[in-house]
Order: C-alpha cells, then structure tokens, then sequence
C-alpha cells in the first residue's frame, strides 16, 4: 500500500488523467476482441449496468454519507418504466413514438428507448425526494431503516402489482394493473436508437456500447459533481452536519438533491437492465440486490469513483463468472454436496469481512475516507506508544 | 430600533420547555452576553436565533422583520453568523477548506480578501491553513470556528462558548479578538460560563435561570454586583 503511494508521489500530475484516458479507449474498442455475443460480453455489459448503479449509491452513500439500503427500489422502478412504456403489457392500449419496424404493429406503449431512459431518470429522481423526505430528521443507522422498509415496500406493490388495479379515472391507464407481478412483463422491446440497426440477443455490442455510454456519463457526472459547490456541501452535511448547518448549506436541499441524484443514475440503469434482460419481474427486486451494490461500493472505496467503478466490475466478474462457471464444483471436489452458487451471498459476506480486516478503505480508497479510517487507528497506535513509555 | 429584538421565546425539545419566554435585546455594535448556569437555555436561545431549534411561541426580529420561522441558511444569508458550542470544525478538512465553507453561500469575487482578514485576525491560522482542523488544538479550532463564522460576512456574530475547554493563553488570545472584531464594529452575542471574562469585553448582560431571564444590566454593574457574583460567577 505504502509502495502504490510512494509511486503515485513519483508520476507527474497528468498520469491519472492519461490511465483514465487509456481505460476508456481500451473499455471502447473491448468488443472488437471478442465475437459478437459470448457470456464474456454479456458480463461486460451487466458490469457497466452495474456501474451504472454503483455511482448513483455512490452519490448518496459515499458522497453525502447517508446510508441507503434500499436502492433496490429504483433498479425496480426504471425497470418497471421500461416495462411500462416499452412493451406490449398495456394491450389495450396503442401508443408508438420514435420507433419503427415491427414494433409499430404491436399493442402497448412502444416508446423509443432514450425517452423511457429519460422518464426512468424523471420517475426515480421524484421516488428519490419522496423516500428523503422522511429521512431527513433521522441520522445514521436510522435512516439506512428507512430506506430499508422503502426498497421493500417497492418490492411488495411489484409482487402483488397484477392485482392493483389503477384506479379508472386516471387517463389511459384506468382500470390496468399496475405489474405484472411474479410472471414479470416480457417480452420487452429490443432498442432501437438513432444510428443503429435494432437491436437483438444476438448481437451485443450495441448493447454493450449503450451501456458504456450510460456508464461514462454517470462517471463523467459523478467527477463533474464531486467537484462542484454541491459535491462541497454533500462533504461538509457528511462531516459534520451541525457544522455545515451553521456555515450556510441547506440542508434539505443538499441531503434531497443526492437522493434525486442517485435514485437517477440508479434508474437509469434500472431501465437498460430491463430491457437487455428481457423481463421486468417481481423476483429480481429483493433487498440482497441493495446489498449487493453497496458490497461494490464498499469493496471498490467509499465515495471514490474509480474504485468504485473497479468494486462494480470486480464483483459483478466474481457473481456471473467465477461463482458459477470458475468454482462452481469447488465444494463437490471436496466431497460437499453444495454448488458455490448457492453460497454466493456468503461469499460476499466474507469477502467484506476480509476487506474490513485488511483494506477498510477499499481497493481504491478516497482520500478523505482513507484520513477518517487511519484515524481511528493512528490514535490506537499513538495511545500504545504513550503506555509503552 | 434595536438589531435583534428576542420577545418571550419558548422553546421545547419534545415535552420539556428548554425557555419560559426569553426577551431579550441586542443593538447595533454592541456586545452582549447570556450568563448562566448549564441547562440555564443560553445556547437554546443561540440555536433558536440561528434557526437550529424552532420556537413554538414568542418572536424573533433581525432589524425589524421576523426570522423565527426561517431555516438557518436564510438566516446566515440574511447576515447572522453563528459559531456553534463545541467548534464543530469540519475536522478532516484543511483550515482554509473551513473557511471556504464558511463562504459557502457568498458569491462575490472578496473571498480571498476576507480569507486574508481571518488570517490577520488569528496569525495561528495562517501558519496551520494547510492543517486538517482535526490535529490543532481546542484553542485553534476555536479561533477556525470563529474565523468561519466571520466568512459569511455576517452582521451579527453569534458565539456560543468560546472558551470551553480551551487553554487559559488561548482564552487571553481569543478574547482579544473578540474586542478587536467589536472594535471593528461588528455586533456579537455571546454565551458564556466563562462569567467574568464574558462581561470583561461585553456591553450589557442577561442572566438566565431556567428558561427564563432573571436579571439584565450593564456589563459594569453585573460583574460588581456581589450577588450576582456568588450566584453565578463563581463569586471571587
């Protein structure tokens, strides 16, 4: 750790800027390397949906310090508008805009996909403000209850959904069911966007290239934000709240615009997940999937956006790969009658545990989280000093 | 008209009333001081002003119009700084990172300028700026504490105990500053258990007893008066 410092010390201040240059490019032309569809590829573009993600937990969790362990509820959410406005769901009802081909024969709501990602980033921002609002008088473990019960109750209207009927008075939608419950709605319209040929299963790089796409501009935004006078008081409510009271930074706005903010991002990618994986279902919205990005967050370091985009890409390898496909018979060699599948959230767990002993900070620790973790230990060293004299 | 007028302010925190109607004025330029015991509501009366707390009867007036139900940052806008009990520096953030904070809602080009204001004002600060808050002493952080409450440009200063826990030398040198930013003009309302060096730099003064005001004079007559002194001050 020490060495990576001491050479970070040595290059010149361009080099971080240059490596980020070289990821990106090498990250663009990935596919080229790789035939047109193959489980690597389609890992590559789940882990950019999930970096997608990531950040947008990031935003509140590592940002603004507020805890949140019900994300889960706006990968629900832009998945559900996707499967809302892109799909043949509502039967009854015949609305296409900004699409072609077969899809304008279809019943439903067919809306092209760069307006549903859009109303997806609208819909969660609002769902954002809505679960802030009563967070903002609770601090701390608290709040992470809050949003905890919040992601659920998502999830339970997204189960019993085909029985919530929407009430008739509402325009178009009265008398349809809300989801499509545990049966999930699918099939969801393939993307059609400008420049492209449409999009299909079988060929994923233009899947891969949208959600690199996504993912750079949720990066490019989370930088951007880090940075400005929000970014500044998102740190200062983190630090120290009565502080930041004091000096001026409204508090409601600050705390509610990283809810918005990252309730977008994670809709966002909410709403590609469930186009690239055809489904919007009922099942996928459980709390483990809000565990599971905030082990990304924790693994890669806490408000760092790199290591934060490695922790999402480095868990979502060790998920769909190496779990199931590198060590799935692991235990039976060893005589267990268990796959290494069903132990994943364990594994998880473990991997956690081991990073909290030996890397708090994460892989790619922030600067700030780093001083807040050294601390604690500094001071702990220094008092053993103290007695030793 | 006075700057701030304070009229019969109650204040709860759940069932327990912290203030029985506090009144209270302060004029322009003036120092003046809230004595009293701990639990007395000298720094509920602050945290009420500034917008922390909210009272739930009487009203507050900042140069005539009502502030009571405004949020703190409308407060601090409206030019009413407050340097909270305890410091509460940012303690993982450089001394300069503080005072650009507390900036945080200025948007002219003088920032730099009053940077260089705070540094004279406290010599400490300028050699430490590159410092995290969190390594300087209690004395330090409270000189950065006050110097961030002055960022703002405030018109009223409020400074809820400012020599708590803090070396007697760096008491002497706070003090002095504090003299040396009323002597610029500025209007403070300060909070002290510190009794007698409190009166030493203030104008008039308010006893507190529970919620309420008790006694009010001048700064001279407070710290003579014999009663007060064995009530209050620790009677020396």
């Amino acid at each position: 750790m020490k060495t990576i410092g001491r050479l970070r010390g040595r290059l010149p201040a361009w080099s971080p800027r240059a490596v980020a240059g070289l990821v990106i490019v090498a990250a663009i032309l990935l596919p080229f390397t790789q035939p047109e569809a193959n489980s690597f590829m389609n890992n590559c573009v789940l882990a950019l949906a999930y970096v997608v993600m990531a950040l947008g937990l990031n935003t509140v969790v590592g940002f603004a310090g507020l805890l949140d362990l019900g994300y889960v509820a706006f990968f629900a959410i832009g998945a559900y508008t996707t499967g809302w406005f892109s799909s043949g769901f509502y039967t009854n009802l015949h609305i296409h805009i900004g699409v072609s081909g077969y899809l304008t024969a279809l019943p439903g709501i067919h809306l092209n996909w760069l307006l549903v990602v859009i109303a997806a980033a609208i819909i969660c921002a609002i769902a954002g403000i809505v679960i802030g609002l009563p967070t903002l008088r609770l601090r701390g473990d608290y709040i992470a209850v809050v949003t905890l019960a919040f992601g659920e109750i998502i999830r339970v209207f997204a189960i019993n959904g085909h029985s919530i009927i929407i009430p008739s008075w509402v325009p178009l939608f009265g008398g349809e069911p809300l989801t499509n419950g545990r049966q999930g709605i699918t099939p969801i319209d393939q993307l059609q966007l400008p420049g492209l040929k449409p999009f299909d299963q079988l060929h994923l790089r233009p899947w891969y290239w949208t959600a690199l796409g996504l993912a750079l501009l949720v990066l490019f935004a989370s930088l951007r934000l880090r940075d400005s006078r929000l970014g500044r008081a998102w740190v200062a409510i983190r630090e120290d709240e009565v502080a930041a009271v004091s000096t001026g930074v409204p508090l409601v706005r600050t705390k509610l615009s990283s809810y918005a903010i990252g309730a977008a991002m994670g809709g966002m990618s909410g709403a590609f997940l469930g186009a690239f994986l055809n489904t919007v279902n009922a099942e996928q919205f459980t709390f483990s999937f809000s565990i599971y990005i905030l082990a990304m967050i924790i693994l890669g370091g806490l408000g760092s956006i790199w290591g934060v985009v490695l922790g999402a890409i480095a868990l979502t390898f060790l998920n769909y790969y190496l779990i199931p496909d590198v060590f799935n018979s692991l235990p039976s060699t060893f005589g267990l009658g268990v796959n290494l599948t069903d132990l994943s959230y364990g594994i998880f767990g473990f991997i956690l545990v081991l990073m909290m002993i030996l890397r708090p900070e994460g892989l790619l620790p922030e600067r700030r989280h780093q001083e807040e973790l050294a601390e604690g230990i500094g001071e702990t060293e220094a008092a053993l000093v103290e007695e030793r004299r | 008209m006075a700057m701030l007028e304070v009229e019969s302010i109650e204040v709860f925190y759940g069932n327990i009333r912290a203030l029985e109607g506090v009144s209270f004025t302060v004029d322009e330029g003036e120092v003046v001081t809230l004595l009293g015991a701990n639990g007395a509501g000298k720094s509920t009366t602050l945290r009420t002003i500034s917008g922390l707390l909210t009272a739930s009867r009487g009203s507050i007036r900042f140069r005539g119009r009502e502030i009571d139900r405004l949020r703190s940052e409308e407060v601090v806008a409206l030019g009413i700084s407050h340097s909270p009990e305890g410091r509460h520096c940012f303690q993982r953030m450089t001394v300069r990172e503080n005072l650009d904070l507390g900036a945080y809602l200025r948007r002219d080009g003088e920032i730099e300028q009053d940077v260089e204001r705070v540094y004279e004002l406290f010599p400490r600060l300028a050699e430490r700026r590159r410092q995290k808050a969190g390594t300087m002493s209690g004395g330090e952080q409270q000189m950065l504490a006050i110097g961030r409450a002055l960022m703002a440009r405030p018109e009223l200063l409020l400074l809820d105990e400012p020599s708590m826990g803090i070396a007697p030398v760096l008491v002497d040198k706070i003090y002095e500053t504090i003299e040396q930013i009323s002597g610029d003009g500025m209007t403070i309302l300060l909070v002290e258990q510190n009794a007698n060096r409190a009166l030493s730099v203030s104008d008039r003064g308010y006893v507190l007893e529970t919620g309420r005001v008790v006694l009010s004079a001048s700064a001279e007559q407070l710290g003579s008066d014999p009663e007060v002194q064995a009530a209050y001050l620790g009677g020396d």
